[in-house]
């Protein structure tokens, strides 16, 4: 069926362990090869830390899921040196128009920032993105990737877990210092620790097709409320790479998912949305959502990232993006944990950092779901007032969702940060994501955020900082001026420098804490702080 | 602000009389799609969360 993609498929291995008999005793083991367990698996080699990934599939992605990949993913993704086959396979889009039955209501431009390395969104399907990830992993001596590997059994000991594993060749056990869960919104990894996951189910049903198509459409995302070829309903379009093209069909609570999947029924649809158009079928699927997080994110030496974690409604593209950045997260906490450097508060701390985060767009998702499918008739009469006022009052305009698209949730709260002293302005309190800028290396233009390192950095805006060390962890001294050069003076702008200001970067490119000046004893509680020390 | 409870519309009698005139003609639902979108446009004026916020409550069943 897939016209324009021939998805790879991955050797099953035996592995010595199994072969021998003898249950090997990993440092971290991560079940589930989608987009956050390879990330999981690039981020901690990154870190030094070597790491097992198992899924009991031998391929990529089966149709397009994901789709749309949002600026933070992205940085993510350039930390650990993938994101640029990404960038340059998928699709930029900025422009967004909202439809009302047969009318234009509104449109939104995300208009990026100018200055950032990375766009604001691209669609990209989910294989290539797994694809990319696996080659790359594929070069990493300390990346093990298990095809035809199933978790079958699992339980705790105090300081490892022990995990029974089916291959073609049978079961074995195996053993771990810590499990990462990445097997989505299914999760037999949750249910065999006994996690609740609690939420909302929405009694909807869509319909999603990719088609592939040669036409004229612009690169935009195109909503629809109520339109004349699917009345009472609503209906999406999305370019991808390689002219296919995502379509999404709200379809009610009483579709039956086995008829609606039938090309004989999709194809109808198709016509009667796009008119006069030439295409293929390639992929299609019926789902249904639910907003839900587990209790905790981690249950002794199992933690919990992406779909596993929580689930949200696809609208907003809040799905995947949040699971590659609770690795963002976790990551650097389990290497510094792994390596002695840090206690186990450290990994509590990404509960405490990720539940808020979840929560955060758990509720962006359910507020876009209650726009888009009304629970009653007295929702879908604002709902459609709404809509009809945003075509000629902008007033409206702020109320009308169609999906708000996933961006970083700042830990605001988190134990983390050390709280600012004194008044600054913009984005870059503690908590948040750095932000980008260019600048220039030696006269070379480049940017800012390939020059945090992977480890805690000092940021100096001045000539004072100096290296600070808790423990075995040194927070480096990142000069501006000195290093690099800040030569349109956007990076002091987007962060509020004055002369001599310091800020302490997290290894996950968090701003952790910031001065107006350094004194190195203020400093060093604060990275003892960011390590759950202090 | 608080939510004005006092009366605050000049001449009562007018007001309402151009209110429901608005709605001679309307069949019930014409007049609930014209109400919602008249709460939006009012609750935009008023802007102040706080006092959407009690108007909410006071106008609760």
């Amino acid at each position: 069926m897939f016209s324009t993609y021939d998805a790879p498929v991955y050797p099953y291995i035996p592995s010595p362990e199994q072969t021998l008999g003898q249950p090997a005793r990993h440092k971290v083991l991560v079940i589930g090869a989608g987009p956050v367990g390879l990330t999981a698996a690039l981020d901690l080699a990154a870190r030094g830390v070597s790491v097992v990934v198992m899924d009991d599939n031998n391929t990529v992605s089966v149709g397009s899921r994901a789709v749309c990949y949002a600026k933070r993913s992205l940085e993510v993704w350039d930390r650990l040196g993938v994101a640029d086959r990404m960038v340059a396979k998928g699709i930029e889009w900025n422009l967004g128009k909202v439809f009302f039955g047969d009318r234009q209501v509104y449109q939104f431009d995300l208009l990026p920032e100018g200055g950032h390395k990375i766009p604001a969104f691209i669609n990209l399907q989910q294989y290539y993105l797994e694809d990319y990830i696996v080659q790359a992993a594929a070069d990493n001596p300390l990346i093990d990737i298990r095809w035809k590997h199933k978790l079958v059994g699992l339980r705790q000991e105090p300081d490892h877990a022990v995990l029974t594993i089916e291959t073609p060749d049978g079961t074995f056990e195996t053993t771990a210092d810590w499990v990462i869960a990445c097997d989505g919104a299914n999760s037999a990894t949750r249910r065999m620790v006994g996690a609740d996951f609690k939420g909302q189910a929405f009694q909807d049903r869509f319909l999603i097709a990719d088609i592939v198509m040669k036409a004229d459409f612009p690169t935009e995302r195109w909503f629809w409320f109520d339109p004349p070829f699917h009345r009472n309903q609503s209906a999406l379009l999305h370019k991808q790479c390689d002219n296919v093209w995502r379509l999404d069909f709200q379809l009610g609570w009483d579709a039956d998912p086995e008829v609606e999947k039938r090309p004989e029924n999709i194809i109808p649809r198709v016509k009667a949305m796009l008119p006069g158009v030439e295409f293929e079928l390639e992929w299609a699927s019926v789902y249904q959502f639910a907003c839900r997080r587990i209790d905790e994110l981690r249950h002794g030496r199992v933690i919990f990232a992406g779909d596993s974690a929580h689930q949200v409604s696809p609208f907003g593209a809040r799905g995947a993006n949040t699971g590659v950045q609770d690795i963002d997260n976790l990551a650097w906490k389990l290497a510094a944990v792994v390596k002695g450097e840090a206690d186990e508060a450290l990994i509590d701390s990404y509960h405490e950092e990720r539940a808020f985060a979840a929560d955060d767009n758990i509720l962006n998702s359910t507020r876009s779901t209650d726009f888009i499918s009304p629970k009653n008739a007295a929702s879908k009469r604002f709902r459609n007032a709404v809509l009809d006022m945003a075509e000629k009052a902008s007033f409206a305009r702020p109320l009308v969702n169609s999906g708000r698209l996933s961006t970083p949730t700042p830990y605001v709260h988190s134990s983390l940060n050390t709280p600012d002293a004194g008044i600054w302005k913009g984005k870059m309190v503690p908590g948040a994501p750095c932000s980008d800028a260019p600048i220039t290396v030696e006269g070379v233009p480049g940017w800012f955020m390939h020059q945090i390192g992977n480890g805690f950095t000092l940021l100096d805006f001045g000539t004072q900082a100096q290296p600070v060390s808790v423990g075995d962890t040194t927070a480096k001294v990142l000069r501006v001026g000195e290093q690099f050069d800040d030569t349109e003076r956007l990076l002091a702008n987007r962060y509020d420098a004055q002369p001599g200001t310091v800020y302490l970067i997290r290894p996950d490119q968090y701003v952790a804490a910031r001065w107006r000046s350094f004194n190195a004893g203020e400093v060093t509680a604060a990275l003892a702080r960011a390590l759950a020390k202090g | 602000m608080t939510l004005i409870l006092t009366p605050n519309i000049q001449n009562p009698d007018g007001f309402y009389q151009e209110l429901t005139n608005a709605q001679r003609d309307l069949n019930e639902e014409a007049a609930n799609d014209m109400n919602a979108r008249l709460v939006l446009i009012l609750a935009n004026h008023i802007g102040d969360r706080a006092i959407l916020t009690e108007a909410l409550a006071l106008a609760a069943p």
